[in-house]
């Protein structure tokens, strides 16, 4: 009998990550447009010191914070889920147009200025718009379709949902309503309050336990769908549950942060050599390096000094982008 | 010990019949071959079996119960499925793969145990891989790879196991020591139901076949009964030379009749 050794994740690697993305956390507290000293906050942070830094630190830098390690925790695991589930090593909110729709629903919201009816209203309609761009993509997933089939509908979506931003640019009733979807739409998580992380924590928190749930069918699809069915695997309520898990998390980012590209997309990929590479075992450190990153990357765009702040999605696109391609072209036989 | 047996199966496939009224009783304790013509509906029958694809007509039943109304689950402790030629997906390890087999006995958050631990060592020495247990599955040979994907169907230690095209790009060699592996396992008390293209394997290895045909199930009995010089003709358009080394049936395709 050969003797086996168990073959999962390193034991450092989630608290690892787990303490990077925390630090990342407290970085994203300590740094701001306002230079305070750590003394300082800390004073402001137990009540006893001046109440402008404790304003400063509660109600800027705290949301601010934790909104940062919820999208990009969400971003990553639903990147690293969404590659697991149609077996695709470029399946990404963004890249398949999830994202790009539930930014549509979001425009709607403002260009008829349905969020100021009541604060959930772009946030629900974030999350309609992101399940109604997943329809096509399952669908399709269930005929067998090649990975560059799926690859195209979701350009296609994305596409889609990008003619409809514009068209709503386009009709813009005044330029400050356009000014309005354009800002949100760079993605940001500038001048956030605790009603955002409000309306992201639950939407994060059903999407995670969605996602997380169904692990192991995902390392199950590895084997194509036959044979993760007769694993014992009931297909049809795994995908609804990444399909709404999907949807509610990334639609409720979107709401909050606009739509920040790229992190869903490469955090997987920066993950995977760390892991046994099975779908199950990249998820939650997915999820804790894409918090780390994001929020380092919201750090970011406080310390690079630019005329006008620099807005997150396009950083994180900068940034992506060339970690991306080198991992292409090194990981290229590994996926 | 499990039975699968069907009543009258039809499957249809995009719009076209391919499983045409198959009636047939499977038991525990024999190798059965299936084999026929390539587009016969062999796989769809193993799919159909497995309850896959949906019947058109007719059921499917596994130890008298109705398989459309069986969960997955359940199914899966039951019945092993060995697919035709799968890919895989990610870079995981043979022992890793190998242990996906054992994902029917685990809860959703659960670990492997020692049981499972015993089982996937087990599957992968049956089928002479246990060296491999540390490669890469996306860079094994073709061969390999087989061996790889029946040792998974193994270690899930179901009571039945279907496989499909089982010996598909495999040596000689390998061949012979998957039937016998297959043929120990029937032995040994388990449903083994096995695709096939080769006439030969399948008239000295198998104890029952199943001949099929444009859908229809048109033989069903000992390789002797089944593979008649009629039937060949019949079904394949071939006659064969047919013989005997020490004891086995020798059975070798010769010629295509006037075509």
């Amino acid at each position: 009998m050969p003797n086996l050794p168990p073959r999962r994740n390193a034991a450092w690697l989630i608290p690892v990550l787990l303490g990077l993305a925390l630090s990342a956390g407290l970085a994203a507290l300590l740094v701001g447009p306002a230079r305070l000293s750590a003394a300082a906050l800390w004073a402001g942070a137990t009540g006893r010191g001046d109440p402008v830094v404790a304003a400063i630190l509660w109600q800027l830098r705290l949301p601010r914070a934790l909104l940062g390690l919820l999208v990009g925790a969400m971003l990553g695991l639903g990147g690293a889920a969404m590659q697991g589930y149609l077996r695709n090593p470029l399946a990404d909110p963004g890249v398949l147009g999830v994202s790009g729709a539930a930014a549509l629903g979001a425009v709607i919201a403002i260009y008829w200025q349905l969020a100021r009816v009541h604060p959930v209203v772009l946030p629900l309609l974030a999350i309609a718009g992101a399940l109604l761009s997943l329809v096509p993509l399952v669908w399709l997933s269930r005929r067998g379709e090649s990975p560059l089939g799926l690859i195209l509908a979701g350009v296609a979506v994305a596409t889609l949902a990008g003619a409809g931003i514009s068209l709503a640019l386009n009709l813009a009733p005044n330029p400050f309503a356009a000014l309005e979807i354009t800002t949100w739409l760079l993605g940001s998580l500038e001048d956030r309050t605790f009603a955002d992380v409000w309306i992201a924590l639950p939407c994060v928190a059903v999407g995670v336990a969605l996602l997380l749930w169904d692990a192991r069918a995902l390392d199950a699809l590895s084997l194509g769908e036959d044979a993760a069915h007769t694993l014992g695997i009931d297909l049809a309520r795994v995908r609804l549950r990444l399909m709404l898990g999907i949807a509610i998390g990334v639609g409720g980012v979107v709401a909050v942060a606009g739509s920040i590209g790229f992190v869903g997309l490469i955090v997987p990929h920066l993950v995977r050599p760390l892991t046994d590479r099975s779908p199950s075992a990249i998820l939650i450190p997915s999820a804790l390096a894409g918090a780390a990153l994001l929020t380092l990357a919201d750090l970011g765009t406080r310390l690079i000094p630019t005329t006008a702040p620099l807005k997150l999605g396009v950083l994180t696109a900068f940034l992506g982008v060339p970690v991306f391609v080198h991992h292409l072209l090194k990981e290229r036989r590994l996926w | 010990m499990v039975t699968i047996a069907t009543e009258g199966l039809s499957v249809d496939l995009g719009g076209r019949r391919v499983v045409d009224g198959v009636t047939t009783a499977l038991a525990a304790g024999a190798l059965i071959g299936v084999i026929g013509p390539n587009g016969a509906g062999k796989s769809t029958l193993a799919r159909g079996l497995l309850g896959l694809v949906p019947p058109a007509a007719g059921r499917v039943t596994i130890d008298g119960a109705d398989v459309a109304g069986m969960g997955a689950h359940t199914v899966a402790r039951h019945v092993a499925y060995l697919p035709q030629a799968v890919a895989v997906h990610w870079p995981l390890t043979v022992e890793r793969l190998v242990g996906l087999g054992r994902l029917p006995h685990l809860g959703p958050f659960s670990r492997l145990t020692s049981s499972d631990r015993t089982a996937i060592a087990a599957a992968l020495q049956a089928t002479g891989t246990a060296h491999l247990a540390a490669r890469t599955a996306t860079d094994l040979s073709g061969g390999e790879r087989a061996r790889v994907m029946l040792a998974r169907a193994l270690a899930t230690g179901a009571p039945a196991l279907i496989a499909d095209e089982p010996l598909a790009s495999l040596d000689p060699g390998h061949q012979i020591d998957v039937m016998a592996l297959l043929r120990a396992q029937a032995r040994a008390g388990a449903l083994v139901v096995v695709v096939l293209h080769d006439l030969g394997i399948a008239a000295r290895c198998c104890d029952r076949v199943l001949l099929m045909a444009d859908g229809r199930l048109v033989g069903d009995g000992t390789p002797a009964a089944v593979l008649t010089d009629a039937a060949l003709a019949g079904v394949y358009g071939i006659k064969a030379w047919r013989g005997t080394v020490a004891g086995q049936p020798l059975l070798v395709p010769l010629a295509r009749l006037s075509c």
